[in-house]
């Protein structure tokens, strides 16, 4: 299915949101995520299926002021 | 200086962007002995370097104050903080709604809103504010500890603009840790506001683009401090016209 990633069209299997950030590659602790505007806790990510046209926001730690 | 339930051993914010390379960023904040480094969370690649740049931080020791940058609505912010409390494992947040695109200010209404919504959720709110002490009550009601008001738009280095406006919250909330966030743009202005009885000063911009960033933080951690001591001191009144400081009384007569 395809669904946008940082506003990103990719092309992912699913079926879940930890499954679909995985097979593009993400790991590790240090970045959150949203879909479609709501935050996903990490250990939801399992459980969160995906559907087609969903957006994803991937964010981790940048500088800031 | 106590935050919520946190002693802090310094009255400096340092903010983390804009500096020459990460490694300059470091001798800054070691430099400053700043208590607190703001950062933001941003939109990350597969391979990002985001766990590089969070490392970076905590070698330093300093404390980590996320921030809400760039959120315009009260649901981007929220949703926001809740995804920067996972990534930094702090309940503190800098909590930024962002009314205007081009002076950066605050959009004060949804601010209350998003802090009471946050401080229930059982964030420690650092909100962005203006220095309306109206806005500042409601910003204690919702839940908020502490205050930080604007010196002047955000990366404009214009100083303290309306210090009668600080002086004002500073005897509104005599008992509320009160931090100015934004607008420094030299040491003097540093100075100015923690004279003013300012509790913190959080600066960015000012250290992270001066010519040598490294000495422009000792030189804005010294003014603090040269500051917070003035206000103490109990400073002199000014007077309209000058008063001889040496003694009249003894002056010979040589014509």
């Amino acid at each position: 299915m395809e669904i946008l990633v940082n506003s990103e069209p990719r092309e992912v299997a699913g079926p879940t949101l930890s499954a679909a950030l995985q097979e593009l590659g993400y790991s590790g602790g240090a970045f959150a995520t949203a879909l479609n505007g709501h935050f996903v806790p990490r250990d939801r990510r399992g459980e969160q299926t995906l559907s087609a046209g969903d957006r994803i926001e991937v964010l981790a730690p940048m500088q800031g002021g | 200086m106590i935050l919520y339930d946190t002693e802090l051993p310094s009255r400096l914010f340092l903010g983390t962007a804009q500096y020459p390379s990460p490694a300059i960023l470091q001798e800054a904040i070691r430099a400053s002995g700043c208590a607190v480094a703001t950062v933001s969370l941003r939109r990350e690649n597969a391979n990002g370097s985001g766990a590089g740049f969070r490392d970076l931080l905590q070698e330093t020791g300093v404390r980590i104050l996320p921030n809400t940058a760039g959120c315009h609505s009260v649901r981007e912010a929220v949703t926001t903080a809740h995804m920067a409390r996972e990534v930094f494992g702090t309940r503190w947040i800098k909590l930024e709604v962002i009314g205007h695109a081009d002076t950066l200010q605050p959009d004060v209404f949804g601010l209350v809103e998003a802090a009471r919504i946050l401080s229930a959720d059982g964030f420690q709110v650092f909100p962005y504010t203006t220095e309306d002490l109206v806005v500042g009550e409601h910003l204690l009601a919702a839940g908020c500890e502490v205050l930080m008001p604007w010196g002047a738009p955000i990366g404009s280095g214009r100083g303290v603009v309306n210090p009668e406006g600080l002086r004002a919250m500073r005897a509104h909330f005599p008992g509320v840790p009160l931090v100015v966030d934004a607008g420094i743009g030299r040491p003097s202005d540093a100075a100015v506001a923690m004279e003013l009885g300012m509790d913190a000063v959080l600066v960015n911009t000012a250290v992270a683009r001066a010519g040598a960033p490294v000495a422009m933080a000792r030189a804005m951690a010294q003014a603090v401090e040269a500051g917070r001591l003035g206000h103490h001191a109990d400073p002199m009144d000014r007077r309209d016209m000058a008063v001889p400081s040496t003694p009249v009384p003894g002056l010979a007569e040589l014509i």
